[in-house]
């Protein structure tokens, strides 16, 4: 009995680590927070300051890689699934279009990794995906692909971007 | 949502013509026809509509965008 009660209280306690109390400020206090005290993320969840700041790190992370893709390739399409097995309509639209320029492109499968997912809407400030890179500059979504190609543009912004063509 | 999308972009861009449609449940497509897009490349044109309608970007799943000049709507 007296276990279960141990138990139902340490229980308690770790769940309430994880309940920000009502009565907070909205407003941070001037004194200095104790480290069990939550705060709120930018996308409003509340999580404990150390495990905030380890999220910090791996978005930080991630925008230091889709840089250096972004980079490093000349044509770099961030898209949901792959080349040959596109994941959505809009990416495939967007691997049709680069095909049907006879470019050489990367990929990179938003799916397969969730802080590049999010931290690719950060780096270009543009909400959807997919998204292609020329030259290292951001180019556009889908439609945007399509309406380049469709007025030629996109040949010209690809040939200034250094881009490869398929012999 | 659609009464939504049409109030934001409206206001934002005073549009001379304007189509919302939605089709399988999420996903929508716009036709905005504004003289705001006068001058400006088609990634500049759809940033202004993305950020018109940031807080409803949020919960669609896709968005397929339209946006043209009144002289460019009038030439297709």
């Amino acid at each position: 009995m007296m276990i279960k009660a141990a138990a139902a209280l340490s229980l308690l306690s770790l769940a309430s680590a994880f309940i920000v109390p009502a009565h907070l400020p909205a407003v941070a206090p001037a004194v200095a927070q104790p480290r069990s005290v939550l705060q709120s993320t930018s996308d409003g969840q509340n999580l404990r300051p150390d495990v905030a700041e380890q999220l910090e790190l791996y978005a930080a992370e991630a925008q230091k890689r889709i840089d250096s893709m972004v980079k490093e390739n000349k044509v770099m399409l961030f898209m949901k699934g792959n080349k040959m097995f596109p994941q959505c309509g809009f990416s495939n639209t967007a691997v049709q279009v680069l095909r049907a320029s006879d470019v050489k492109f990367e990929t990179f499968d938003v799916l397969s990794d969730p802080d590049i997912r999010q931290g690719i809407k950060e780096y270009s400030q543009w909400p959807t995906i997919p998204q292609l890179y020329v030259g290292g500059e951001f180019v556009g979504g889908s439609d945007i692909l399509i309406e380049l190609f469709q007025n030629g543009e996109l040949k010209t912004t690809l040939e200034s971007g250094g881009a490869e063509f398929v012999a | 949502m659609q009464a939504a999308i049409e109030a934001k972009l409206t206001s934002a861009l005073a549009p001379t013509h304007l189509e919302v449609t939605c089709s399988d449940g999420n996903k929508w497509a716009v036709t905005v026809i504004s003289e705001a897009f006068q001058g400006k490349p088609l990634l500049a044109r759809h940033r202004l509509v993305n950020t018109a309608l940031a807080e409803e970007l949020e919960d669609i799943h896709a968005l397929s965008l339209k946006t043209k000049t009144p002289a460019e709507w009038e030439k297709s």
